[in-house]
């Protein structure tokens, strides 16, 4: 086990502004021991890219972890010291001040194995090749994920997390963790999210892994070698997945029939260019998309959320599955989400309750789909505060010194 | 858990105070309609129950949270499919019968999530009602503070009414108090209360409750 610590870059900075964390940097930790996943596949060592915010109390006992969803990494909060533009993806959850308060609690951000931010996965070396993994990186589960994510906070010397908290494919994680190490995890937080795919999740997702797959550039998933990358493929599959995260009442106040360069009098073009805002925008975000994540990346994340299923062993008991869990919990859907629509957390809710588990759950009336759990909604940023606020008391920490952010 | 120092917390009225007499400490309570919390917050101190809300206002939910009440955020319109069949042994709605649609649905719903029942209600009963309705205008007071027109209130019923229904459904009586404002009425109930409230059993016995 090594760290390799970046150091930060040191140019003329402005001022963090209030409630950010400021300019963060992130730990590599290599781990040697070998990690034995879900497939039956073994990964023999491992890196994982860190960042932490707050200070870890002498009694080990604030700390929460930050599961992140499909595209997202272990830079929650701040602004990352190498390029600070890149603010962190929870940043407005997370910071001094805000809900999710670092001024009191130690927050813990992991890109996970197979993802393409520093973490070992499909762009890494295999060691036995001395070549890019490719598609031959193994695929992984929720639930590997959980274990890497557990070596962390063994590496810290935490032995029990305050909380876990993520939203979408992170809610996953969290809830993940409270079957997979229920006695580690005080309170689990899951924000729009599902205790499994519905069989339109899954096409969706199978029709952004076939736009990768046909891509001519893919070869196979060897595409490093020959110097090429599915820029097609994958920003294909990044429109599609943009659809299902956002509601169609919001796409339609955004978009609704706007011609992006119409003709004299309106007219239209008649081709396949871009003729309406909808499309320029939705091409945009998968050519950006493309530029940056790897297409291995999407393939192994997007089967995950498949493959998420922990009632499964328990005959689809999902009150079986979570008859182990000892946290507390809160939920948190959106009425406009029709990706995880709120019947996926009532399910969760109704099999805790099933188990006396002590359960408090949120439905946000909010307009924008999916993506709401990444917004400043403010009745969204209130609940989630009032709750670690909650957590914060009953662990006995220090009292909210200010507050900033959504609610400021 | 304790009171949060930072939440605020006024004291619970005389009727709440009357339905946490009611409770065994330490019992499993649902608070249907929970709005911010006051009662499960005064149970969790007073008689270390087990608690739960149910609340369909944000702000309320909020406040719930706030006060480190659990809280489930549902229309009560839509059932209690949430919980399941005798998960708690006592199961609160307070001041929000009147209001509900589906009247006879919630009631056997409270007696098939938990062995006791309680519900108040403003008393349709209470005498000036009777003396307004005379005067040719509809009630307007204090527990009932609506015009017909704006009232959200649309099932109004006296003592003798409730009592009626409950014993259609099956639901044993086993206690009632009832108040004009914070003051317990003791004599001709009926006639003087602006505010019933009642403990009933549930029908469906059950072995382990």
């Amino acid at each position: 086990m090594t760290v390799i610590s970046m150091i930060p870059a040191s140019a003329a900075r402005a001022e963090a502004p209030e409630g950010s964390v400021g300019y963060v940097s992130p730990e590599f930790l290599s781990f040697d021991e070998p990690l034995a996943l879900s497939s039956g596949q073994v990964l023999p060592a491992y890196t994982l890219a860190v960042e932490t915010y707050g200070e870890l109390n002498a009694e080990r006992s604030n700390a929460v972890l930050i599961c992140h969803a499909l595209n997202a990494s272990h830079h929650v909060a701040g602004m990352d010291a190498g390029q600070p533009d890149n603010v962190g993806w929870w940043d407005n959850m997370v910071g001094p001040g805000k809900a999710v308060d670092t001024d009191r609690f130690f927050v813990i951000g992991i890109n996970n194995i197979g993802s393409c931010f520093g973490s070992t996965g499909p762009v890494s070396i295999d060691p036995e090749t001395g070549k890019p993994w490719g598609a031959s990186f193994p695929l992984l589960t929720v639930e590997d994920w959980v274990r890497a994510q557990a070596r962390v906070a063994d590496y810290l010397g935490i032995d029990k997390l305050a909380a876990v908290m993520g939203g979408s494919l992170g809610g996953m994680q969290a809830l993940s963790w409270s079957i997979t190490c229920p006695e580690r995890v005080g309170h689990c937080v899951v924000v729009a999210s599902t205790a499994r795919l519905s069989a339109q999740n899954i096409a969706f997702n199978e029709v952004a892994r076939r736009a990768i797959i046909t891509d001519p550039d893919f070869r196979g998933g060897h595409y490093y070698e020959h110097g090429v990358v599915p820029t097609h493929g994958l920003s294909v599959a990044r429109m599609v997945g943009h659809i299902t995260y956002q509601s169609d009442e919001v796409m339609a106040e955004k978009f609704g029939r706007a011609q992006r360069a119409p003709g004299p009098d309106g007219r239209f073009h008649y081709n396949y260019d871009v003729e309406f805002e909808v499309e320029s925008y939705l091409r945009y975000q998968g050519e950006k998309f493309s530029r940056y994540f790897d297409a291995n990346t999407y393939l192994l994340l997007t089967r995950a959320l498949d493959y998420f299923d922990p009632a499964r062993d328990h005959g689809g008991d999902l009150a079986r599955a979570l008859a182990r869990a000892q946290a507390r919990f809160l939920l948190v859907s959106f009425t406009t989400d029709w990706r995880f629509a709120p019947e996926h957390s009532r399910e969760i809710v109704r099999a805790l309750l099933k188990n006396q588990r002590e359960v408090t759950y949120a439905e946000i009336d909010a307009p924008h789909g999916h993506d709401a759990f990444l917004l400043d909604d403010r009745r969204y940023h209130a609940i989630v505060q009032g709750y670690f606020d909650g957590i914060a008391h009953r662990l006995g920490l220090p009292a909210r010194r200010r507050t900033t952010g959504v609610l400021a | 858990m304790s009171a949060r120092p930072d939440v605020p917390r006024p004291a619970p009225r005389a009727d709440l105070l009357r339905i946490a007499e009611w409770i065994e400490p330490g019992s499993r309570v649902l608070d249907l309609g929970c709005a911010d919390g006051t009662l499960l917050a005064h149970l969790q101190e007073t008689r270390q129950v087990r608690g739960a809300g149910v609340e369909l206002d944000d702000d309320c939910v909020i406040a719930a949270v706030r006060r480190g009440v659990q809280v489930i955020q549902q229309n009560l319109e839509e059932g209690l499919a949430l919980f399941g069949d005798g998960q708690f042994d006592t199961v609160v709605l307070s001041q929000t019968l009147q209001s509900m649609r589906h009247t006879e649905h919630i009631l056997r719903e409270m007696a098939r999530v938990a062995r006791y029942g309680i519900v108040s209600f403003p008393n349709f009963g209470y005498w000036t009602h009777g003396w307004s309705i005379l005067c040719g205008r509809m009630p307007v007071t204090g527990q009932m503070p609506y015009e017909w027109y704006n009232t959200p209130n649309i099932h109004l019923c006296t003592l003798r009414d409730f009592q009626r229904l409950a014993a259609k459904l099956g639901l044993r009586i086993t206690h009632l108090a009832t108040f004009h404002g914070q003051r317990e009425i003791r004599f001709l109930q009926g006639w003087r209360s602006t505010l019933a409230v009642y403990r009933f059993e549930s029908p469906n016995v059950r072995a382990e409750a």
